[in-house]
């Protein structure tokens, strides 16, 4: 049996006496997409932070392709939030996409000719040739985020993290984004955790969903957790989950996660 | 004093060429440390720490104040008080706000010191003033060196942190994630900015540094986005505005500051308007195959409208 990706043992988190998960077990394989969903403040973010080595847990242990995760790995792929680059970043597109091949490594960069030649070919993978030689600064947000997606498909990782890397992004760009992830992962045979509020996007993708809100979980895929009776149960209240033509509608969360609603509502 | 004797207290080339000979240590020391406040420089501007090149540049002439005053080796003093500086700098100003704050206190009381120091020691008031603006305090052959020599550690040093520091200041999260040490590179930049702080303070003074240690680089940052270019004009500039401010400085009976702190000046106002009138062109160096033919198709007055629609238009993805 292979070692699994990732992995939590009796994992809990607890931020002073306010418990975000308890007793989390949970073993994410190769080349599965792996979906975190939640209301804001239910620890999505916080999970990322613990396989990343930058949240130690208040119990159990968190693992990285069978080791205990350390601060920051070269087993890990990672794609955050888009975030803007500032104006006159001296980085071109292509730097970028470089600092993900070995932008870890010490000294200056030797040996040009390979480096340049696999840096054209992730540029090309997600579409981005066209503006390899542009400053980051000057690209728009889904333009970044594609080049994000090259940077950590970069090293072929073990594991790829993404925390709600499709948000602010319009919907071509959604689509083009995950369906690059989807590719690393069901292709490559990288193991994606997936963390995101909205998973319809995805929906097409995701084999096994994690479903965190008011200190509880459920696992499953996304037909035996996102249901009525699951969520209403996790939320404590009616919670109205529609299956309509392959996508998700979650209607009437309560009101502490009102914004989540929201966003589902304009969304759907 | 009419404006002939002004013109030869700043442009003086009278016996230029027996003085030329006497700069030459200078010139060499002069050319070194542009090479360390361009380097430098680009890094400083990427990690946001022009605010914090000030701050060290304050208690760094607090220490050389306070060598002065003991009669001990004002390179030393320098050095020591900018290192301690830039270290608590980075270790207590990890995010931006904080760090601001932290100089906006740690400043003044650098600059309070450096005075006190200042209005006790007895000596030549020449010496004195020189901290704040440069005159170099009488280098000699063992200082020059030393000058040097910290200069080479530096750039070696940068050296060798180079792709990891790029990756952790451009990119801090995801440099994380990487395994990169990011919160370590920032304190060991710190230290290298504190050495290059006390190095630049011996040319152009404490009040003046940012011109060898940001100028040059934001200069450099306007007109260019590859990062070896940016590396390469930013060392550039600082080296011809220090070299240069040397060698206009020789006749005249001013300092060089003025000289160095208006070429570098200089040098970013021309960088400034070439940058801005690129941006307004909407050159940003993409290619523009894919830019759909209905465009292109549409007259000469589509064409001059082409690089600011292509930027708006939605892309196809490839494949």
């Amino acid at each position: 049996m292979s070692t699994p990706a990732a992995s939590l043992e009796g994992a809990s988190l607890s931020f002073g006496r306010r418990v975000l998960w308890q007793d989390l077990d949970l073993q994410i394989n190769p080349g599965e997409f792996f979906a975190v969903l939640g209301p804001n403040g239910s620890g999505k973010t916080s999970l990322m932070r613990v396989l990343l080595g930058l949240q130690p847990l208040t119990s159990g242990i968190a693992r990285v392709n069978g080791r205990p995760v350390a601060r920051g790995s070269r087993d890990i792929g990672y794609i955050p939030q888009q975030k803007s680059f500032a104006n006159h970043t001296p980085l071109r597109a292509r730097d970028l996409v470089g600092l993900g091949l070995d932008g870890h490594r010490w000294g200056v960069r030797l040996g040009r000719r390979g480096f340049r030649r696999r840096v054209d070919e992730l540029l090309e993978q997600v579409g981005a040739s066209s503006y390899a030689d542009a400053p980051v600064g000057r690209l728009s947000g889904g333009e970044q985020q594609r080049l994000r997606a090259a940077q950590a498909l970069a090293s072929d990782p073990k594991v790829l993290l993404c925390d709600e890397p499709l948000l602010s992004l319009d919907l071509h760009h959604q689509q083009a984004i995950s369906s690059l992830i989807n590719r690393q992962c069901h292709v490559n045979g990288s193991a994606v955790v997936f963390v995101t509020h909205e998973i319809n996007p995805i929906i097409e993708y995701v084999d096994r969903v994690l479903y965190l809100a008011g200190g509880q979980f459920r696992v499953g895929t996304p037909e035996e957790v996102m249901t009525t009776e699951v969520l209403s149960s996790m939320y404590d209240s009616h919670v109205e989950v529609i299956h309509n033509e392959g996508r998700i509608v979650v209607v009437g969360l309560p009101d502490a996660t009102h914004h989540y609603g929201d966003e589902q509502d304009e969304e759907a | 004093m009419d404006f002939n004797e002004l013109w030869s207290a700043v442009f003086n080339f009278q016996d230029y060429a027996q003085l030329l000979p006497l700069v030459r240590n200078s010139l060499i020391a002069g050319a070194v440390l542009g090479l360390v406040g361009g380097m430098v420089g680009v890094f400083v501007m990427m990690r946001d720490l022009a605010f914090a090149v000030h701050g060290v540049a304050e208690l760094s002439f607090a220490g050389a104040a306070f060598a002065l005053l003991i009669g001990a080796n004002v390179v030393f003093g320098s050095l020591a008080g900018s290192i301690i500086a830039a270290v608590i700098i980075g270790l207590l100003g990890t995010r931006a706000r904080d760090r601001n704050s932290i100089i906006g206190v740690v400043m003044p009381f650098g600059l309070g010191l450096g005075i006190l120091f200042l209005s006790l020691y007895q000596g030549r008031s020449a010496n004195k003033f020189g901290l704040l603006t440069g005159q170099i305090v009488s280098v000699d052959t063992v200082q020059l060196n030393l000058l040097t020599g910290c200069s080479v550690f530096v750039i070696v040093a940068l050296l060798a942190i180079w792709r990891p520091l790029t990756f952790a200041s451009a990119d801090p999260e995801v440099a994380e994630a990487r395994g990169v040490p990011v919160a370590k590179l920032g304190i060991a930049f710190m230290f290298l900015l504190g050495l290059a702080v006390a190095l630049s303070i011996q040319v152009v003074g404490a009040l003046l540094v940012l011109a060898l240690v940001i100028t040059p680089a934001a200069a450099a940052l306007r007109v260019a986005a590859s990062p070896r270019l940016v590396v390469l004009l930013s060392v550039v500039f600082a080296m011809a505005s220090v070299v240069g401010g040397i060698l206009l400085a020789l006749g005249g009976r001013i300092p060089i500051s003025p000289y160095v702190t208006t070429i570098s000046f200089l040098i970013y106002v021309v960088c400034r308007v070439i940058g801005g009138r690129r941006d307004r062109r909407g050159a940003d160096r993409r290619t523009g195959h894919r830019l759909p033919a209905t465009v292109a198709a549409t007259g000469p007055a589509a064409v001059s409208a082409a690089p600011v629609q292509a930027r708006t238009l939605p892309r196809v993805p490839k494949g």
